[in-house]
Order: C-alpha cells, then structure tokens, then sequence
C-alpha cells in the first residue's frame, strides 16, 4: 500500500488494535471549514457507503420515534385525533398532558405484573434456548456418521416461516382434539388445557418460542464451536483435563464473543416477540401471557377506542427498558475486557 | 478430532439425544403437512391419512385469494430482498474497513433499532403512510421491512468482511479501482456466504412478518399471506384443512430459499456473531 494513505482506506483498519474512535486523525488545530472540507475528501466514500442505511432509519425509525415519543405526552385516541370521514376533514383536538400517561401506567398494577411475566417469559426463553442450543450444538461438533443430516433437521424449524409454525403449534395444541392430549390420553392421562389454562399457557407459549430460537442459537454456537483450535483441547488432554474441564475452561471462554452477542440480540428479540403470542393465545387466558409489546399493540389496535397515547407510553417504557439493559450488558462485557 | 475413544455407551447416548432432538424440531410442520392431505372433517384425527385428498389444496387455490396474497408477498420480499443485500453489504463493508467520524454512533444505531417495539412506531408508522398515500401499497411493506432487517444483517456483514483480508483491497487499491471498485469487484465475490445468509434473513423476515402486515394492509387483495392465513382460522371460523394446505404452500418457498443458503449458514453466521 502507497504510503500517502489514499482517501478512505486505513491500513490497519482490519487490525483488532485500530478500533480507536474515528475522527481524531485530524490535527487539532486545523481551522473548522478546512477540517470540515478534509473531512469530506478522506471519509465520502464510508459516508456514500452508510447513507442509505442513514437515510431509511432516519425517516422511517427516526422520525415515527419522535412522534411517538410526543402522543405519549398527549391525550390522543381514536376519537380526537386527526382523520378523514367521507369528505370531512376533521382536525385533531388532542392536547398535551405532560407525563401524566407515564404516571398513571407506573401507578398501575397491570403493568407491574406484565413487566414481571415480560421478564420471567424472557429470561426462560433465552437461557432454556442457549443452554439446549449449546449443548446440541457441542454435540454436532464431533465427527460421526448422520451429521450433516441431523444439523438439517435440528434448523428446519428456521425454514418455516414463523407464523406457519405457530398455527401448526395450535394444531397440536388443541384442548379437545390436538395430538398431545390425544398422546397423552393413550397414556391415561387426562387432557391438558395447553392454551386456556393461566400457567399451562404461559409454559406452552415459552415452549413455541424455544423451539423456535434454538436453530439461530445452534448456528452461532456451532460456528463459534468451529473457530476454537483443536490444538488447544489435545494440549488440554494432554494435561488430563477432564471433559468438563476442558468444556468449562476451553469452550465457554472460545464461545464468549458469539454468546455474548447472541444472547444480547435474542433477549431484545424475545422481549419485543410479538408473532408467538399475539397468534398462539392473542395474550389469553384472560392476559396471562400477554407480554409488553402485544398489551401495547392492544391498547392501539384491539381495544375500542383506540387509545394512541397509552400505547406510545407503553412503547416508550418498553425503549427505555431495553436501552437500559443494553447499557448495562455492554458495560459488563467492557469490564470484562471485552471491547466493541 | 477428539472422539476417537467414544465408547458404545456414549455413542448410544449420543444419538438418542439428536434423534429425539430431531424429532421435536421436524414433527411440528411435518405434523402440518400431513393434516394437509387429510379430508376437512378429519382435520384432528390422529391417523396418519387414511385416504390422502389434494381437497384443501384445491380448494385454496382455486376458491380463495391464495394466489393473490402470494404474489403480495412475492413482490414484496423480492424487492425487500434485493434492496437490504445490498444496502447491507455496503454499511457493513463502510464499518469494517474505513474508520470515519460517526461510525461508533452508526453502530449503536444499528443496535438500538433492534429494540423497538412494535408498539411504538406502529401508530406513527400507519399515520405516516396514510399521510403519504401508501397503505394498501406493497412501498409501505418494502420500506419497513428494509428498517427491520437491514440493522441486523449489516451488523453480520461487517463481522464477514473482518474475515476478508484487507491485503485484498489493498492490492485492488493498487491497480487502481477506487473504493467501490475495489468492493465490487474484489470484496463482494469473496463475500457470498455472508451475503446469501443475508439474503435468507431479509427473506425469512419479511415473508413472515405479521404486525405490520396485518396493520398496514387491508381489503382481500391486498394481503400479504401473513395475514391472509389469519382469515382461515380466527375467532369465528376454523378451517384447519384450508389452513394447512395454505401453510405448507408459503413454507415451501422459504424452504426453497433456506436450502439455497444453508451450506453458507454457519460460514456467514459465524463470522457476523464472532467479530461483532
């Protein structure tokens, strides 16, 4: 590479040591309209490069974001915002309310016990799914006939569509005529009310969404299983380590950068999962396994009137929940001296 | 490797496990399919069919908007497809090789729009679109869509193209193509896993997206077959036989597009989950 650095192109960008900051090559005395125009020349192509992505957040999360964030000051419903009806144009007459919404949901019981099950589905969910994604994936690292064929079958569930799966769950769920109870009741065991029963339901609901996360967490563990240098467990044998040494001290430590990105997207996914239980019980019995994201899709798009406010403070509470976490996990992964 | 002295015992274990394992990940949507072909009234039977009947098929397709929804659908995942590939491709490209003023926050920007709720930027979303004249317009699916999946898959990019070596470019840069040459015609080949499990996961999302498919799209022709499938089986009627018909028809693409990928799946899976 020629020593005066082209344009955009850092040498060592691919090196794990330059992830420094971007933006401090520039002499700090350089007056602002030059820096600005050095800038543009060294980094327009990076910057060509990101814009769509930019541009469409921007508009598309960007902007709804902002709005949402304003209806949820306001007392805005079905009935007084803005809309059209036939040829007449009614304007919006809601108005501000301050955080009075934020106040009334946080005095409100219903969403403390949401918050609790929201935090209980997701904690199951993830750690159930990463532990069998695990084990099955350190199962098919090893070199025995059928492999390849059990790796297809055991991600199959990630070919079919989501929605599809879970209509074929309430297929066999079903209470009266569903292959379960009729399995069972060859067993001479009673029905089992999968879906219409408060705790039956919440189990049956953590098992769809299990069944249905465990083919990613198995792909990425698998990967990761593969980056790990065998070097590393022959010289650990060597040593006589004993298979749950090996497994405690050589693979969790090889798995650390995947699992802790899996596991941080997977638990906002499984937080924000709307499909499994909006399709599989609409939050029921009564709202037992309604989650955060689908009480607020409610709020807005079931129940009559339509209350747009409520919603967005749902939302908004649901944002800062996450962020928080996000934060949180990052900051504890940097401790531990991993950066990013 | 290190299973040379698996004993009987460990190898009789080992199997059981992934055979029952396997077994729970096929029978769910195997179970669907064999519903499919049995007749409406045996819909929960616990027979293997009996007398196989193609019924519910031709009944979906012939008596329902089946074939519309699934042209929606087409439409827009294809499109979705091909434009979150690419613009993927060339964020995650941008974010692992150059360092440049805005990059840290682009990434928590990435990371941050995997948090937001449905909830949230629904309502703003349908006024928005109803403002602009699209709901009922595949356009208002499309763009969405692409918000959804585009964050992702550029985060598992970036993590492939750390895998490249930046020699490569950099002998590009020699003979004298600029920066999106040198990605085009260099960088992009070497990246074909990466992008095929992109490609997999903008499809997969967008062929199976619900809420806002449901939300944004109204009228019997319009739907998307999310939220077509919706109208067999609701409160008030239960066609199971259509049902599963219809369900085993829109699996078959995404199985048709998962195939294509999977060889690239842990390839491309792994280099996006370990770098990132």
């Amino acid at each position: 590479m020629a020593v005066d650095t082209s344009p955009a192109m850092d040498p060592a960008a691919g090196a794990k040591g330059a992830r420094g900051r971007g933006g401090r090559v520039h002499k700090p005395g350089t007056p602002p309209p030059r820096r600005i125009r050095n800038a543009l020349a060294r980094h327009w192509y990076a910057w060509a490069m990101v814009a769509p992505v930019v541009l469409v957040i921007g508009l598309i999360i960007g902007y709804p974001l902002v709005r949402g964030v304003y209806l949820s000051l306001t007392d805005a419903n079905e009935a007084n915002v803005e809309r059209t009806i036939g040829i007449n144009h009614i304007p919006a007459t809601y108005k501000t309310v301050g955080l009075d919404n934020f106040r009334a949901i946080l005095k409100d019981q219903v969403f403390w016990d949401r918050l609790s099950w929201t935090v209980t589905w997701t904690v199951s969910c993830v750690a159930l799914t990463f532990a069998i994604g695990l084990g099955l994936a350190v199962l098919l690292n090893r070199r025995f006939a059928g492999r390849t064929l059990y790796r297809s079958l055991l991600i199959l569930p990630w070919a079919v569509p989501a929605f599809v799966s879970v209509f074929a769950w309430r297929l066999l769920y079903n209470e009266k005529n569903g292959i379960l109870n009729k399995v069972l009741h060859g067993g001479g065991i009673d029905a089992v009310p999968w879906l219409n029963d408060p705790t039956m339901a919440k189990v049956s609901v953590i098992a769809v969404n299990i069944w249905l996360g465990v083919p990613f967490m198995l792909v990425a563990l698998l990967g990761g299983l593969q980056s790990i240098p065998g070097e590393l467990y022959e010289a650990a044998e060597m040593d006589g380590a004993s298979p749950w040494q090996r497994f405690r001290h050589i693979t969790l430590p090889g798995l650390r950068s995947v699992s802790s990105t899996v596991i941080l997207l997977s638990t906002i996914w499984t937080f924000n999962m709307f499909p499994v239980i909006f399709l599989l019980t609409r939050g029921g019995p009564g709202d037992s396994t309604e989650i955060l994201v689908t009480y607020a899709y409610r709020l807005s798009f079931v129940n009559s009137p339509r209350d747009f406010a409520g919603a967005s403070a749902w939302g908004v509470l649901i944002l800062l929940i996450l962020m928080l976490f996000a934060v949180i996990y990052r900051r504890s992964l940097r401790k531990q001296g991993e950066v990013w | 490797m290190r299973d040379q002295r698996r004993g009987p015992l460990a190898s009789v274990g080992l199997h059981t496990t992934l055979v029952i394992a396997s077994a729970v990940a096929v029978f769910p949507p195997l179970w669907l399919v064999v519903t499919s072909f049995k007749p409406k009234s045996e819909a929960f039977s616990t027979d293997v069919v009996k007398d196989p009947t193609l019924r519910n098929y031709q009944h979906v397709l012939g008596d329902t908007e089946f074939l519309t929804w699934f042209g929606n659908s087409l439409f827009i995942v294809v499109i979705t497809t091909l434009l979150g590939v690419f613009v993927a491709a060339t964020t995650g490209y941008a974010v692992s090789r150059f360092r440049f003023p805005g990059m840290r926050p682009l990434m928590w920007l990435l990371l941050i729009t995997q948090m937001f709720p449905v909830a949230i930027l629904i309502v703003p979303l349908y006024n928005i679109m109803s403002t602009l004249g699209w709901l009922n317009q595949p356009i208002s699916l499309i763009v969405t869509y692409l918000t959804v999946a585009v964050p992702f898959c550029a985060w598992m990019m970036k993590g492939f193209f750390d895998t490249i070596p930046v020699e490569i470019d950099e002998s590009g840069r020699v003979d004298g193509l600029n920066p999106f040459g040198t990605f085009w015609r260099l960088v992009v080949p070497l990246a074909k896993p990466g992008l095929a499990v992109t490609a997999f996961y903008t499809f997969i999302t967008a062929w199976a997206e619900v809420a806002y498919a449901s939300a944004f799209m109204t009228g019997e022709e319009n739907l998307t077959l999310a939220a077509g499938l919706q109208t067999f089986v609701n409160q008030y009627t239960s066609d199971w036989g259509s049902m599963t018909a219809a369900a085993v028809m829109i699996a078959i693409p995404a199985a048709l597009v998962f195939s294509w990928a999977q060889r690239h799946l842990v390839a491309g899976l792994t280099a996006g989950a370990t770098k990132s």
